[in-house]
């Protein structure tokens, strides 16, 4: 349902072009989880803020195609992409008060958003607030819509931001890094959450986090980001259980295991990330890289198919 | 058997929010509730637990950087917890913090060199050139190049911004550095660069840590013993692996289970008790124990009784009137 060819993004800014996002190319089916990981910086907030079309930086250059159900995205009027965006893709973002504003009540804020996508009566729009209220467990709907962002805690707040996201039934969602700033267990209530509204609504998650462990859980297919490009995809069994790319091994080996011996020292990645401003020539992962060769001082690029690397230990 | 390097007991710390005139009145929040830790020389204590259940305040109040509202601080053998600010100055370069946000808690304005050579100037009589030799020591021991002294800190990524705290940390060698979230900012990758990096320096300059932190992956990584907090309280106190192997209290049982974990093969197979409802407030807690409105196994005991922390085999202590019935639990548990 969504495909995306090539997507480049970049910034001009004064110390030169920033390749944030570099010829990313993936595809989602219908409700279906794709995981997208990455440090920081590694482009995968910004490739999703494309695909939503929220780019607005005239210092941006986007090239490339965003296919969503076979209409093209990229260069789509902001008036057709806002009819879009609410009704058939939505978005939940890492803080849930950038999403919401303080001065209204939370029924309010989502009855808003029905009846600018659809035409219903604002008392068919106040009920359709209380019951997705409901449908996210928050406990109390009736009397909960009468309160402002400020009276709720952060997971109660994220929970709003998801009902309102699914107020319009979306076919998409785009979940970026949704469960990050919560503490562990009410992350474990948001995943459960997600959980249930992919049975219930059959909506297709693009779900971005630096979390391997909430990867585990929850996705179907994964794609691994580094400096700006997709380094490996694959189904989340094959990332998991036979990763391909030294920057997915390294990630997996530098996490701190939960159960069994604790190891006297964390295996880690050299080094930090890559500057964006200049990146090396080549593998951008090359000089952190424990299996580097002399081939690796070329580009390697990310073969088609479902499960690709790219690497050239993989792709000689 | 050695003498604790510091000695918290009963330690409450409570703050005053909101004022008489406002619509809900001067209210108080009880963000530590008698707390009782020992830390032994040159072991690593991590408090874990989720946000407002008092391990940062509890960190600061080790650190003097709050004032005790009742009980005592032991360090050393000396009483801190009613040192006047004079008095607690020889001690301050024995004590050290590491905090969260290295990026806030440096200078801007001030060079690499300055911002680790300042403790230097103020708690010792070095002279300019031993200074600069002591920097160059100290970047070396936190794993930064010589020319990095005269950058200023954002020329640097997070973890090196991090290192820089360590080495200002390190600087008077200290015995005991309380290290509040010092990787929770950082990338993966670039954690387990710092946590390897305070394992190594523990060893080499012996020291003592008290690591806070939520992610339980990082905290049973380092830490020798961990407290698990709720509320204010400590409610579980043991040796590392066998807290996470055998949690015994049920809010700890809950929260290992929670942690989602980067195993495929696993997934599924492990039970997990999910908690329903978010941490009550500490300004009205609940009655009896505090976890007993999100515990699966709270009975008529737990709303009106308050559970003591209370040893429990060799080297565990829970404050949970059916801890044994928990440890059952914890068999379902397991991972």
């Amino acid at each position: 349902m969504l495909k995306v060819t090539g997507l480049n993004v970049s910034f001009r800014t004064e110390q030169g072009l920033v390749r944030a996002v570099e010829n990313v190319s993936f595809d989602v089916a219908e409700g279906e989880l794709m995981g997208i990981v990455g440090e920081s910086g590694s482009g995968k907030t910004v490739s999703l803020l494309a695909v939503m079309g929220l780019i607005t930086d005239p210092n941006a250059i986007i090239t490339g195609s965003i296919a969503y159900r076979g209409r093209e995205l990229v260069g789509l009027p902001s008036k057709e992409m806002r009819k879009l965006r609410g009704r058939e893709i939505a978005m939940i973002f890492q803080d849930p008060m950038t999403a919401l504003t303080p001065v209204y009540t939370i029924g309010w804020q989502i009855a808003e958003q029905i009846l600018a996508h659809e035409k219903v009566s604002k008392q068919a729009a106040w009920q359709r607030a209380i019951d997705l209220l409901a449908e996210v467990n928050i406990p109390n709907p009736g009397e909960a819509v009468h309160r402002y962002p400020h009276q709720l805690s952060g997971g109660m707040r994220q929970r709003v931001v998801i009902a309102m996201a699914l107020s319009c039934n979306p076919a998409l969602l785009v979940a970026d890094e949704p469960t990050t700033a919560l503490d562990v267990t009410v992350q474990a209530q948001i995943l459960d959450l997600v959980a249930k509204l992919r049975r219930n609504h059959g909506s297709a998650i693009v779900f971005i986090t630096h979390d391997m462990g909430v990867m585990a859980e929850i996705a179907d297919r994964m794609m691994v980001m580094y400096a700006g490009r997709v380094v490996e995809r694959g189904s989340k069994e094959e990332l998991f259980l036979s990763p391909r790319h030294p920057y997915t091994q390294a990630l997996l080996d530098s996490i701190p295991p939960l159960v069994g011996a604790r190891p006297r020292r964390l295996r880690t990645i050299p080094g930090t990330p890559p500057n964006l401003l200049n990146r090396p020539a080549g593998c951008a992962f090359a000089p952190r890289c424990p299996q580097r060769f002399e081939k690796c001082s070329a580009d390697p690029q990310l073969p088609a198919g479902a499960r690709a690397a790219a690497c050239f230990r993989v792709n000689p | 058997m050695t003498a604790p390097l510091l000695e918290i007991s009963n330690v409450s710390k409570r703050f005053a929010v909101g004022s008489r005139f406002s619509s809900q009145g001067l209210r108080i929040v009880n963000a530590l509730d008698d707390v009782s830790l020992s830390v032994m020389p040159g072991e690593t204590v991590g408090l874990v637990g989720e946000s407002g259940c008092g391990k940062s305040t509890l960190g600061r109040c080790i650190t003097r950087l709050y004032e005790l509202t009742s009980g005592s601080l032991r360090f050393a053998g000396t009483d801190i917890s009613s040192l006047s600010t004079r008095e607690m100055r020889p001690l301050r370069r024995r004590i050290q913090m590491v905090f969260q946000d290295p990026s806030a808690s440096l200078n801007p304005r001030r060079r690499v060199r300055d911002l680790i050579a300042e403790p230097l100037r103020v708690h010792t009589k070095m002279g300019s050139e031993e200074i600069t030799a002591r920097v160059a020591e100290l970047l070396d021991i936190v794993g930064l190049k010589p020319d990095h002294a005269m950058r200023f800190p954002h020329e640097f990524s997070g973890g090196q911004r991090q290192r820089i705290g360590i080495a200002r940390a390190i600087a008077l060698n200290p015995e005991l550095i309380v290290l509040d979230e010092p990787v929770s900012a950082l990338d993966v990758s670039v954690q387990a660069q710092i946590v390897n990096l305070l394992a190594d320096l523990q060893e080499r300059l012996n020291l003592t840590y008290v690591f806070i932190a939520h992610d339980l992956s990082v905290v049973r990584q380092v830490s020798t013993r961990i407290a698990v907090m709720y509320l204010g309280s400590i409610v579980e106190l043991g040796d590392a692996e066998d807290v996470f192997s055998r949690p015994s209290h049920p809010y700890t049982q809950a929260l290992i289970s929670a942690v989602p974990v980067p195993d495929v093969g696993k997934v599924g197979s492990r039970g997990r008790v999910v908690l329903t409802g978010d941490v009550p407030s500490p300004i009205n807690p609940p009655s009896g124990c505090r976890f007993h409105t999100r515990c699966p196994i709270a009975q008529d005991r737990c709303r009106n009784e308050r559970p003591v922390l209370r040893q429990l085999g060799a080297s565990r202590h829970v404050a949970c009137h059916f801890p044994s019935a928990a440890d059952q639990a914890a068999q379902a548990v397991r991972p």
